[in-house]
């Protein structure tokens, strides 16, 4: 359906393609990446304004651990890295391979929602929890809607898995694989800034 | 795609029940035009009911002491009218010219994603239909259509009525998102051959536009509906001054949303305006360049004029004044469209046909509505007006008098091109002329009232008050206002019954829409066409043989000869809606079986909705009927 956008001169029918034209999926996974973005620095925001409200309850000091958050970030940094070397091979048509790398990610992506449960449970139990103080509604709503786009970026990797098998994906998976692998680099970087403006400057601020 | 099908022929025959059974082609619907007359049908339904509650309040506010409905009910009915008229009335109706015309426009054959385009309007139409059924569930959401906390806060609102509008909104708002998406990646990537941004129709740019406002301003949206919702059913604190939260975080968010919509509500209907203007005047759009250039600059500035909506919260002079500079500055580029509207005119052949007298008129009411703009826009003197009716007679001005005379200007110029007759120029002069006075006895008076002291949203108000005269005015002419829809309504239903069966092009009009037949068949253009300047069909009317010519190197699918390829009708977006609909009540009542259920449907929804490819269909090309176009060749 995608019709090359290009350009005719005022008076003639001839036609001169001005630009490699962007598959449909990839630019708007961009575009909703994009309000993605808005809607998670709505979240931040919010997180700023309250997260030295803790209703003379635990602070982030108290709270944030960091060794183990280092390592539930250092988790889902790699796998980014393995999606992308997933995709590489894929690319190099080598369909087995893609599939052993994406179900690391998986495992990568399951890794980090565990460090998450461990987390909030521990929360919970010394007592931060989503009604204790404004903190711990901005903390929980914050990073538990990171936690759902990972959760849910896990579910879009394992249907990719499953869609892999397809006869389809042979013409459409590198696209597929590409739309996916957008959405779950996203996430990952929307993780960096919440490890930085959470956990970091609540160990220091 | 074309690839695909060879591949699973199985699959074929099964949409033909889709296309057979009358009620499965609607449910299973993702062609654009009939998307779109889904849009306009819902989008007027909610508009009547938007439009009795505003009936049943000016008759409780027409004499002193009224009796016709109690303080609470009145508290639900202003509440509901706007959040209805906002959200579920004129932005579908706008979002159905958008799927009825802009695809035409720009040469296409549907939007980028058709699946989700149905699903846009499911979404829309499960929230709509979620927030008004708190209507028999124990009442309707009563803070406002603003809902400030706290007053929407569980303390001051204990029922479930805030519940209703935070997750109908939240579920109609995702809608509107998927549509901003849409609609943006259709017009960079769909576009015929040719079709460069600078040849774009108006209407087209100003949809470009609203789309990145739509995309940028609802996530705010949806965040703080997010916040209050988990506030109101999970006890979390963000709002609630006794544990620390601050209620100006739900002021701003929701008017950094706000504000942006205000622009999403008039853009598309400035498209409109400059669509009719030049073809009943004959001539090209004057200033096609700073038109543009306006459109851009009004969508930038709207998200920097938040905090003229808060005025009186206590920002101080300075902040104040920066939002005030900024407010005022939107005069300018608007400014710039009215004037530029007035020279397309000037010297023109003007038909005053009825879509030209909404254009007409809604020059003269969205002007008034914008000098009480700027006159809201001064901080100082807001501090007078905040709160009275001057403000209701404002954005009734902005919104009737601008919104909602653009959508009647649209109707009246679209509807052979959506339906294929004309609608009635004896009833739409009727309809025109009775809404245009019912309209201005109505709210004209607002200001006057607002000038005098009265406050917006009070249930009545004393006999020595002194607001009694104007009062009885502005219900008079809700009568007034009232039998011009009426006329409308009338109009309606007997056009599209034996209404004059419509030409191609029967405005002499100078846009692709008019190219082909009326109505437009399901693939809009049988060949793409190829796109020589702006105005491209006015263009071969004036300099080629009137028809558009085709644009080389475009058909390239497998399948049987005169044929289009084209999405297939599917039902699963419904079924992606259906389930938001489920989680949505069990989120509401707490019932984690139906939100299991919820999330279990929806799983499958989505899953299908990206793994199963649309393998598409094959359309035969109906013949040309053999039609002289009105320019000679």
């Amino acid at each position: 359906m995608a019709n090359p956008a290009v350009t005719a001169s005022q008076t003639g029918p001839e036609v001169v393609a001005a630009l490699e034209p962007v598959d449909n999926a990839v630019l708007g996974l961009w575009i909703w990446l994009s309000a993605e973005a808005v809607f998670f620095a709505s979240l931040i925001g919010t997180y700023l304004l309250m997260r030295t409200h803790t209703n003379h309850g635990l602070t982030p000091k108290q709270v944030f651990d960091l060794p183990v958050t280092l390592v539930g970030t250092l988790t889902l940094l790699a796998s980014s890295m393995t999606f992308a070397i997933g995709y590489a091979q894929l690319r190099a048509g080598r369909l087995a391979r893609f599939r052993s790398w994406l179900i690391v990610t998986v495992i990568l992506g399951l890794g980090f929602l565990s460090f998450q449960a461990f987390e909030f449970t521990g929360d919970y139990k010394r007592g931060l929890t989503l009604s204790s103080s404004p903190f711990g509604s901005a903390f929980f709503t914050l990073t538990g809607f990171h936690g759902m786009h990972v959760a849910f970026g896990v579910f879009w990797l394992l249907s990719l898995l499953v869609y892999s098998f397809r006869p389809a994906f042979k013409t459409e998976g590198v696209t597929k694989a590409q739309v996916a692998g957008l959405y779950w680099h996203f996430v990952d970087v929307v993780w960096v800034v919440i490890f930085s403006v959470v956990y970091l400057l609540g160990k220091v601020g | 795609m074309a690839a695909t099908t060879e591949r699973i022929p199985h699959v074929i025959p099964r949409s033909d029940a889709y296309h057979e059974n009358k009620l499965l082609s609607w449910l299973s619907v993702v062609d654009h035009k009939r998307i779109a007359q889904l849009y306009l049908m819902a989008g007027l339904l909610f508009f009547l009911t938007g439009g009795i509650e505003a009936f049943i309040m000016r008759l409780q506010l027409a004499h002193p002491n009224g009796h016709v409905v109690s303080a609470v009910l009145f508290n639900q009915l202003f509440t509901m009218h706007g959040t209805t008229m906002i959200f579920l009335a004129i932005m579908p109706m706008l979002i159905g010219f958008v799927n009825a015309v802009l695809p035409l426009q720009i040469g296409a054959r549907d939007v980028a994603y058709p699946r989700l385009n149905a699903l846009s309007f499911w979404l829309f139409l499960a929230g709509g239909l979620l927030l008004n059924s708190s209507w028999f569930l124990g009442g309707a959401p009563n803070a406002g259509w603003f809902n400030y906390v706290p007053i929407s806060n569980p303390p001051y609102s204990p029922g479930l009525g805030v519940d209703f509008y935070d997750i109908g909104l939240q579920i109609a708002g995702i809608g509107t998102l998927m549509t901003g998406i849409n609609f943006l990646v259709t017009l960079v990537n769909l576009r015929a051959p040719g079709m460069r941004l600078m040849r774009l129709p108006m209407f087209a740019w100003t949809v470009l536009v609203t789309m990145v406002l739509i995309l940028f301003a609802f996530p705010p949206l949806t965040v703080t509906l997010f916040l209050q919702t988990f506030e109101r059913l999970f006890g979390a604190q963000f709002f609630s001054v006794a544990a620390g939260g601050n209620p100006l975080l739900w002021s701003n968010m929701f008017w950094i949303f706000g504000h942006p919509e205000v622009y999403i509500l008039i853009l598309p209907a400035f498209g409109i305006i400059s669509e009719v203007v030049p073809v009943f005047s004959r001539k090209p759009l004057f200033g096609y360049t700073s038109m543009v250039l306006a459109t851009l600059a009004i969508g930038f500035l709207s998200f920097m004029v938040w905090v003229h909506h808060m005025f009186t919260l206590g920002y101080g002079p300075f902040v104040n004044s920066i939002f005030a500079l900024t407010s005022m500055m939107i005069a300018i580029p608007t400014g710039v469209k009215v004037f530029n509207w007035l020279a397309t005119m000037w010297g023109g052949q003007i038909r005053f046909t009825t879509s030209m007298l909404w254009a007409i008129g809604f020059l003269f009411c969205f002007v008034l509505g914008g000098m009480s703009g700027v006159m809201l826009a001064i901080a100082p003197a807001d501090l007078q007006y905040n709160n009275s009716y001057f403000v209701v007679a404002h954005f009734h001005y902005v919104l009737i008098g601008g919104t909602l005379f653009a959508l009647f200007a649209g109707i009246y110029y679209w509807f052979p091109k959506m339906t294929g007759r004309m609608l009635s120029e004896r009833l739409g002069k009727w309809n025109f002329w009775l809404t245009l006075i019912g309209f201005n006895i109505t709210f004209f008076p607002m200001h006057f009232l607002g000038l005098m002291g009265m406050p917006r949203r009070i249930y009545t108000y004393a006999p020595g008050n002194g607001f009694t005269f104007w009062n009885e005015v502005s219900t008079f002419g809700v009568f007034i206002l009232a039998a011009g829809i009426l006329f409308f309504l009338v109009n309606l239903v007997t056009s599209l019954q034996r209404g004059e069966k419509a030409a191609n092009d029967p405005w002499d009009a100078r846009s692709l829409e008019w190219s082909i037949s009326s109505p437009a068949p399901p693939y809009n253009f049988a060949k793409i066409p190829l796109v020589r300047g702006a105005d491209p069909f006015w263009l071969e009317k004036m300099h080629g043989n009137g028809h558009m010519l085709p644009a080389p190197g475009q058909e390239h699918h497998h399948g049987p000869p005169n044929t289009v390829h084209m999405p297939r009708p599917t039902m699963i977006p419904l079924i992606i809606a259906v389930a938001l609909l489920i989680l949505g009540y069990g989120f509401i009542y707490h019932a984690l079986v139906v939100e299991i259920v919820g999330f279990m449907v929806l799983a499958v929804g989505l899953h299908r909705s990206m793994f199963t490819p649309d393998p598409g269909e094959y359309v035969p090309i109906e013949e040309e009927p053999a039609e002289e176009v009105g320019a000679d060749g």
